[in-house]
């Protein structure tokens, strides 16, 4: 591909990135938002997360099947416990990713 | 005159004192996903190597698409070779749950200037939202800071990436569980949010029902689907239990 072609792609991309994550916040930010849409919207964050990861636990991406078998649902247990006893985020990836890397080398 | 005089200085050495904080606290702030960026960065750039994107393709994608998910879906659409359209398009789907973490984070940039929202806007992504969102509901932030994490963030994500590609072809490939840094993030992000019981009430239903919609229906709008589910099942227990106390 050419310069030209991946600029094209590329600011395409971005636009379509960069306008559902200023159009809300600048719209929003000058309304008084009614207590029930604060409220809901509190909820947003621990929803998204746990939306995102849940799937990629349960379930290999290209087959879509339920398994509870996966090393990535058995390392995302002590990952978890770590991430509830220290808070660390740094800790929590570079444990993960160790404890990723050994189940990879031994199962 | 000298008055004047004293009270420029005096702005000028608060300003810079504020500057200053902002900056030490935000990177503070930003360091842990500085720290998980980087593996991911430099997977994304391996990957990218690998398809035979060229490293300045690879900084400029970083530059206009802050986005690492829909960054991974462009790298492997592109090499089973997509039309551009379908790969804009599938980073606008891809992007959508973006408007949900934007709108929530209006409730605590009330009457903020549209010219900072702008700035401030291109660094949302689901990690730095995370970590703002903490810190703004403890109190303890302000909105220079949460940019200094977003731009920071950016920064290292741009270098990750760069980096990637051009050491890519050292790389081998699974290396060191580097495909398991984005889910560590995930679970430590999700931790943090954990603020009380409608919070992990909300957080099992969203990953029970995002579970079932990933199975039964292809695409991605299980993402915004079980999220925007999840809250309004959470909204409605909690003004269940607080009408009853």
């Amino acid at each position: 591909m050419t310069f030209s072609e991946y600029l094209l792609l590329f600011a395409g991309m971005g636009a379509v990135t960069y306008l559902p994550r200023a159009l809300p916040l600048i719209y929003l930010a000058h309304k008084k938002m009614p207590q029930w849409l604060i409220d809901w919207l509190g909820l947003i964050p621990v929803a998204v997360l746990s939306a995102l990861l849940a799937p990629s636990l349960f379930s290999a991406t290209p087959d879509r099947h339920l398994d509870l078998g996966r090393p990535e649902l058995l390392v995302a247990l002590p990952t978890l416990l770590f991430a509830l006893k220290t808070r660390s985020l740094g800790g929590t990836v570079l444990l993960g990713m160790l404890l990723y890397w050994l189940a990879g080398l031994y199962f | 005159m000298q008055g004047r005089l004293e009270d420029a200085l005096f702005y000028c050495i608060m300003t810079k004192n504020k500057v200053k904080n902002a900056l030490r606290q935000g990177s503070r702030t930003a360091w842990p996903i500085c720290l998980g960026y980087f593996p991911i960065g430099l997977a994304l750039g391996v990957l990218a190597q690998q398809a035979g994107i060229p490293w300045w393709a690879v900084a400029l994608m970083s530059l206009l698409v802050f986005a690492g998910s829909a960054q991974f879906i462009c790298v492997a659409m592109l090499t089973s070779g997509a039309s551009l359209a379908a790969i804009i398009f599938t980073t606008f789907v891809v992007n959508l749950r973006h408007t949900l973490m934007s709108s929530a984070l209006a409730v605590y940039l009330i009457g903020v200037p549209r010219r900072f929202l702008a700035l401030f806007a291109y660094g949302i992504t689901d990690e730095s939202f995370a970590v703002n969102m903490v810190r703004f509901r403890s109190g303890e932030w302000d909105r220079w800071k949460a940019l200094v994490v977003n731009h920071l963030a950016n920064l290292v994500w741009l270098m990750a990436t760069v980096t990637g590609s051009l050491v890519g072809q050292f790389v081998p490939r699974g290396a060191f569980g580097i495909d398991y840094a984005l889910t560590g993030m995930f679970i430590c992000l999700l931790v943090f949010q954990l603020q009380g019981r409608i919070y992990l009430i909300t957080a099992m239903i969203a990953a029970l029902v995002s579970v079932c919609w990933y199975l039964l229906i292809p695409g991605d709008s299980y993402i915004v689907g079980a999220s925007v589910c999840a809250a309004t099942a959470g909204y409605f227990i909690q003004r269940r239990y607080r009408s009853r106390k």
